[in-house]
């Protein structure tokens, strides 16, 4: 498991978790395009899927590969394992 | 110079006519006998002396590994213009098309991406009126 708040220390990686909360199962294809069309972010293909792989490190997202697709998702837990250590008062 | 074809490369034309004709709504213009594959084209019944679609055997040893990497990362071959994305999607999809991205509006672009059963993904696009 890859640290999650490394794979959140960059500005485009929470930008694509901010793209992935909108809507589930995103091909590379479609989170590229977000990041183009809506934030201006022009990262190059191969970029934006290194960022994808330390996000699923991190496990921030889940990959599914569903016949020739492959999808990406947002993986809320780490984040709630985050809230449950410091939001958390009993 | 003018761009009087475009192609997209089919695992099968006969399956491929059915399908852009069928489902999608083209309508075929050439279909001329050269060899074991055809000279198939299709085009828009909007436009029907406009640029036609070449619907090409994928044969060569390199086109099916090119088609399945661009399938893969989502990458449609070729984007078709439609004037309403929303539309076009109920209207496919109520077809059985399988789409890999549903109708995303990405500033006044809205897109959506399906699955042409030969091997590719499609694009369909409107651009929203200023």
């Amino acid at each position: 498991m890859g640290d999650v708040f490394k794979a959140l220390a960059d500005p485009t990686r929470r930008t694509i978790l901010d793209e992935l909360a909108d809507r589930d199962d995103q091909t590379l294809f479609e989170i590229c395009g977000r990041l183009a069309m809506k934030h201006q972010l022009a990262s190059t293909r191969q970029a934006v899927s290194q960022h994808l792989d330390v996000l699923e490190a991190a496990g921030l997202i889940d990959v599914r590969r569903e016949g020739r697709y492959k999808f990406h998702s947002l993986n809320r837990r780490p984040l709630e394992h985050i809230a449950d250590r410091w939001l958390e008062r009993s | 110079m003018r761009i009087y074809v475009t192609s997209v490369l089919v695992d099968d034309q006969a399956k491929a006519l059915a399908f852009y004709t069928e489902t999608l709504g083209f309508v075929k213009k050439n279909d001329i006998p050269l060899g074991e594959a055809s000279w198939l084209t299709v085009v828009s019944p909007d436009d029907p002396d406009g640029t036609e679609l070449l619907l090409e055997p994928d044969g060569h040893p390199a086109a099916k590994p090119f088609k399945a990497a661009l399938v893969a990362d989502g990458i449609p071959l070729t984007s078709f213009a439609v004037d309403d994305v929303d539309a076009e999607y109920e209207r496919l999809r109520a077809l059985g098309v399988r789409f890999t991205q549903p109708p995303t509006a990405m500033g006044p672009t809205t897109t959506a991406v399906f699955d042409d059963t030969c091997g590719n993904l499609i694009q369909i696009v409107h651009v929203a009126a200023a």
